[in-house]
């Protein structure tokens, strides 16, 4: 029922189907979660993936025809369109970046050396190196 | 029968009053505006920048809140120090201190890098901070001073006038001293880590709160046809005096202690001899217009007695009360910190480099803006409320005052207070 | 059936040399993705006064005219050459999170130079000084500035005697997804927190220094190699007289 109410979202669904949580309960709660998360985020450093909003952003912005990210907040976009349409202001993007991180070919890492973790089963532990695999988009 | 003093609201009805009331309102929309350019493009309109991060809004900003709580003064000398001449004086007293630390007040929160945040500011308070405390004493203030005029214009409450003038005594200088703390405590500055800081500020806040008290006074009276005795003014202006001098002892140890310690000796130097702009705003702008030649006009036997000369030396106070908060803020943060002592430093954020600062219009609009908000306030208040005697004449305030024999040429006459 | 046997000989041959081959050449990445490795904090743990980060730099290693730390903070964290945004602002209105000071001895006109950023102290006069509680020490040593309730008073500013912190003069739109930054807030150098929290083990100004001048590391382990070095030889804080325990400690000052 509530997905009846409200403007069309252009939802970028490359990275699957379902959010976090179920629509609705998204739709009503999100604030509430991104309030949580951020306290613990910035006093004890706990970065879980489920309500970052760096995550919600990396699945929700959608790509141009020229295949570069358009800033969540433009007009039409996942976060704007419903904003607009409640009539509430956007604060987090005065701070927050709309953009995931533009992938690109970093010389020191690439796909060959996130194989090869895998292959030798070498310890999880995130080193630079692997942080930086995982920019590159070899996830 | 002892003569009473009677209250009304002013006529406010000519062209002239409505005119004032209006060029009030346009620099207050002005000011505003000022904000709105300020708020919507950041800050980088400015002249204010990492090095100058106060700028000319805290200067006008500062100098109205250490003023309202100065202009307080005159009720306290009336319900606190019970001196009775100064009682009739005590409403208006009040109520532009209420209305001068809206103005500074208003000129604050609307610099703020993001003054949509206002309610956290309110919400979340660190103990620790001074300006936290602030956030609890100025609404404290408005709250005294608004109970304190009320007891003042209910009669029945007149009784209590004594308490709540003392509380609001009191709680003006809790305000006053933790302005001058704002700097006090600011340890990583040579201009500002001084304890005399914050008794100067109360000083401070005497004499600049007494000129604009009393040139209010002056033309309130005058514009509006009710006679002000010059006895009155003679008392007033006497007083005033004696803040100046004051103020000027302040500057004078604040100085001198100062210079003592070889540590201090760059930023000294800087302020009394090489600062520029700085220099010249302290010894001509603070030191001439606003300590000595007001002094001067006010001991004068001539010109201490033309109500127009007083009305000038109350101006200069003011002007040099905002050159020295220039001098104060702008100045202490113009200097640069020495951060490595024994060294010469360099860098690309300006270390070691006196910082420069031009001051945009729109920070002019904005100080402008708090100004015109406190003179709006009063003058708005005073049409619709009873704060101004009928009259203020000699006989009224002081039934025992005889004017002075005009063959006595002197100017310190026996009459009693 | 002895050509079989060859066979087996050869492949064991091959597959034991390419074992070999392939863990020398693998050994080696290995350790270097082992080497100053925090144990790795789970996500969801919070971080707590077990460590305490810190900074080493050596002014005497710094060398001169180099800004190598300056530019990696500039790329990591998005701002200045990092980053298109704040072009309306002048120079002196620019952030600034790290910069490099030249000293020079007033005496023999020598000259030295060292980087200098926020030097995340125990008694941060800015968190003292923060009427909202935004600028904040975290338990584990590093002081932040908390964007969501920062109004950009600028009382911090004035408070820090290393004049570490910036204000954001300007509407930002470059901002990199790890580091919000923003109009109207202030900010100053986050010790990496984002790669700290994900353990990576450096700062980018750390990994960037080709002259090894600085050094980070866990200032409560006596083991890490900042304890080390801070052992071995004599450090000094920026204006120690404030007595404000900084958990960025200088050599060659």
């Amino acid at each position: 029922m509530a997905d009846s109410i409200g403007p069309e979202l252009k939802i970028n669904r490359a990275n699957g189907d379902n959010c976090v949580l179920p629509a609705d309960e998204m739709r009503k709660d999100h604030m509430n979660h991104l309030l949580h998360q951020r306290d613990d985020t910035m006093y004890d450093g706990i970065r879980t993936e489920k309500f970052s909003l760096k995550e919600c952003i990396n699945c929700h912005a959608n790509k141009d025809e020229a295949n570069k990210y358009i800033p969540v907040n433009a007009p039409g976009e996942f976060c704007q369109s419903c904003h607009a349409y409640t009539s509430v202001k956007l604060d987090c993007f005065e701070c927050h970046a709309t953009k995931p991180r533009d992938t690109a070919f970093h010389p020191i890492v690439s796909d060959k050396m996130k194989a090869v973790a895998d292959v030798h089963e070498l310890p999880k532990t995130k080193s630079m190196l692997d942080t930086l695999a995982d920019k590159v988009g070899a996830k | 029968m002892k003569p009473v003093v009677h209250y009304s609201a002013i006529e406010g009805r000519s062209l002239a009053f409505w005119g004032l009331l209006g060029t009030f309102g346009l620099f207050l929309l002005l000011g505003l505006g000022a904000v709105w350019v300020m708020e919507h493009n950041g800050h980088y309109v400015t002249g204010m920048n990492n090095h100058i991060v106060w700028g000319l809004p805290h200067v006008f900003a500062v100098f109205m809140i250490i003023a309202a709580s100065g202009i307080l003064n005159v009720a306290s000398i009336a319900s606190v120090f019970g001196k009775k001449m100064y009682k009739p004086l005590s409403r208006l007293s009040a109520l532009m201190a209420i209305a001068f630390l809206a103005g500074g007040l208003m000129v604050l929160m609307l610099d703020l890098g993001r003054p949509d945040r206002l309610v956290i500011a309110a919400t979340y308070l660190n103990p620790k901070s001074v300006f936290a405390w602030n956030i609890l004493l100025y609404p404290g203030f408005f709250g005294a001073v608004a109970v304190y005029i009320w007891f003042m214009m209910e009669k029945r409450m007149n009784q209590y006038s004594h308490q709540i003038g003392l509380f609001a005594f009191v709680w003006r200088l809790l305000l006053t001293t933790g302005t001058g703390s704002i700097f006090g405590f600011v340890v990583a500055r040579n201009g500002y880590d001084a304890a005399v800081l914050a008794p100067m500020f109360i000083i401070m806040s005497f004499g600049f709160g007494l000129a604009i008290y009393l040139l209010s006074l002056m033309a309130t009276c005058r514009w509006t046809g009710r006679e002000l005795g010059d006895n009155v003014v003679r008392q007033l202006k006497n007083l005033l005096g004696v803040f100046i001098a004051a103020m000027f002892y302040f500057v004078f140890v604040f100085h001198l202690t100062s210079l003592y310690g070889t540590e201090n000796h760059g930023f000294e130097n800087f302020i009394l001899m090489d600062g520029g702009l700085f220099s010249q705003l302290f010894w001509i702008g603070w030191v001439a217009i606003g300590l000595v030649l007001p002094l001067a006009i006010v001991y004068h036997p001539g010109m201490s007695k033309s109500r127009a000369w007083i009305g000038i030396a109350c101006a200069m106070v003011i002007a040099g009360g905002l050159a020295s908060m220039y001098v104060i803020i702008i100045g202490g943060q113009a200097f640069p910190m020495s951060i490595f002592p024994g060294f010469d430093v360099s860098s690309s954020f300006g270390d070691g480099q006196v910082a420069s600062y031009a001051p945009s219009i729109w920070e002019l609009g904005l100080g402008i803006g708090g100004i015109a908000l406190a003179l709006a306030m009063t003058t708005f208040a005073i049409k619709v409320l009873p704060f101004i005697p009928n009259s203020l004449s000699d006989e009224l305030m002081d039934p025992h005052y005889k004017a002075a024999d005009p063959e006595e040429i002197s100017g310190d006459s026996e009459a009693t207070a | 059936m002895s050509e079989q046997k060859i066979d087996q000989y050869r492949r064991d041959f091959f597959t034991k040399a390419g074992a070999t081959a392939a863990t020398g050449a693998i050994a080696p990445g290995v350790m270097l993705m082992q080497v100053g490795q925090a144990q790795a904090r789970p996500l969801d743990q919070a971080i707590s006064n077990k460590n305490r980060w810190g900074l080493l730099v050596d002014s005497n290693k710094c060398a001169d005219g180099c800004s190598d730390c300056v530019k990696a903070c500039e790329s990591e964290n998005a701002w200045g050459s990092g980053s298109s945004d704040e072009q309306k602002s002048d120079a002196s209105q620019k952030a600034q999170w790290i910069r490099t000071v030249t000293l020079k001895n007033k005496l023999t006109g020598s000259e030295h130079q060292l980087p200098m950023m926020c030097q995340h102290c125990e008694e941060p006069p800015c968190v003292d000084v923060c009427p909202t509680g935004a600028s904040f020490k975290r338990a584990d040593g590093i002081v932040l500035v908390d964007k969501h309730i920062c109004i950009g008073c600028r009382y911090c500013m004035m408070a820090c005697p290393y004049k570490a912190r910036s204000f954001i003069h300007e509407e930002l739109t470059d901002q990199s997804p790890d580091v919000p930054r923003g109009k109207g807030t202030v900010e100053s150098c986050t010790l990496c927190v984002h790669k700290i929290d994900r353990g990576d083990g450096s700062t980018a100004c750390a990994d960037a220094c080709t002259h090894q001048a600085i050094l980070f590391g866990d200032l409560n382990d006596p083991s890490s190699a900042i304890s080390v070095e801070m052992k071995k030889h004599a450090t000094t804080q920026i204006r120690a007289d404030l007595n404000l325990n900084t958990g960025v400690r200088y050599r060659g000052i």
